[in-house]
């Protein structure tokens, strides 16, 4: 026996999952889950994609049509479901490294192309299955296996890039603000187009113990102090909200969808035949 | 879902010990005992969801009769 949500979307007799005590990508999990809940989808018209990584299991554990594909490749996978069944829903699980370095260009391509697909990236600031390289989100000055004086290179802001490549709908969540995931993962679902949202995860085995970033519990507590809501950043004087980082929706517009406009030419390719 | 119909569950085998539920519980009312949580008094909880949206594993939750019937 579980919770109804559980077992009504998962595949309950693949748990427990192999993520580590802590890892915050179980609740993320949980809150994407409960957004398909929420919104009343067809479990049958929702396709999940996903490349390689700790974040890319998460497919495995959930009961709709998915897909585990090669590494940083889970958006290629996903526009060739969407432009073959434009019907489903289709939704990528990635991690920092698979969407930001692997499948970087990926990414950016998808989000020019605006194409109707809700990417979830699980940043947990590290490669945490191959035993904790330094990752494109991994602040600078902290430590990785592959950085054991510091890392020298500055980290990427996902939903800043997505957004800047076209994507219509970029936000950001962490794994403590579990119910306001659920909420912004809906919206971008809602969202007819390239939605990107990021999910700020804690990894206390790898980036937690390289950083000394101390319990499970310290490193959710963390993420409690530092994520400042934008809507609420934006009435703060720049001193409070300096060294903070934001969490919220940043950018909500609407352009044309890449489907769309491709099933528009073949209508009309085919009346003029 | 009413909130007298529930009452807090523990699906012991799948707990892994994190403490996040134990920690983020906001009346204090789940222990850990040999790395896996156990309710320390039942009587103070509010059924407010809290371990259950938190707890990674799904080893915790609200059930009773609206959120396990199938």
């Amino acid at each position: 026996m579980t919770s109804k949500l559980i077992k009504d979307y998962f595949r309950t007799d693949k748990l427990p999952h192999i993520w580590c005590p802590g890892c915050g990508h179980g609740i993320m999990m949980r809150s994407v889950a409960q957004a398909i809940h929420n919104l009343g989808l067809d479990k049958d018209k929702v396709c999940i994609v996903s490349g390689i990584g700790c974040s890319s299991r998460a497919p495995g554990y959930m009961d709709f049509n998915t897909l585990h594909t090669t590494h940083g490749r889970a958006l290629a996978f996903a526009t060739g479901v969407k432009l073959a069944r434009p019907e489903l829903e289709v939704m990528v699980i990635t991690g920092d490294g698979d969407c930001a370095a692997i499948g970087g260009n990926h990414l950016i391509h998808a989000a020019r192309r605006n194409i109707n697909i809700t990417t979830i990236v699980f940043n947990n600031n590290i490669y945490g299955m191959t035993g904790g390289q330094y990752s494109p989100t991994t602040p600078t000055n902290e430590f990785g296996t592959t950085a054991p004086y510091g890392n020298i290179d500055k980290s990427f802001d996902i939903p800043e890039l997505a957004g800047a490549a076209g994507a219509t709908y970029t936000a950001r969540g962490t794994a403590y603000h579990a119910k306001q995931l659920t909420k912004i993962v809906e919206n971008g679902i809602k969202n007819k187009g390239f939605s990107l949202i990021e999910g700020i995860s804690i990894c206390p085995t790898y980036y937690g113990r390289k950083n000394r970033k101390g319990s499970i519990v310290d490193m959710m507590n963390w993420l409690k102090d530092n994520a400042l809501d934008i809507k609420v950043a934006s009435k703060l004087p720049e001193e409070k909200v300096k060294g903070k980082f934001l969490i919220g929706e940043f950018k909500n517009v609407t352009e044309p969808e890449y489907t769309e406009e491709y099933m528009k030419i073949i209508e009309r390719f085919q009346k003029e035949r | 879902m009413s909130r007298n119909n529930v009452d807090l569950r523990i699906k012991e085998e799948l707990c892994k010990g994190c403490r996040i539920c134990v920690e983020f519980c906001p009346k204090k009312v789940l222990i850990m005992k040999n790395e896996k949580v156990k309710i320390d008094d039942i009587e103070k909880c509010i059924k407010c969801g809290l371990c259950e949206l938190r707890c990674p594993d799904y080893a915790i939750y609200l059930g009773g009769n609206d959120n396990e019937k199938q």
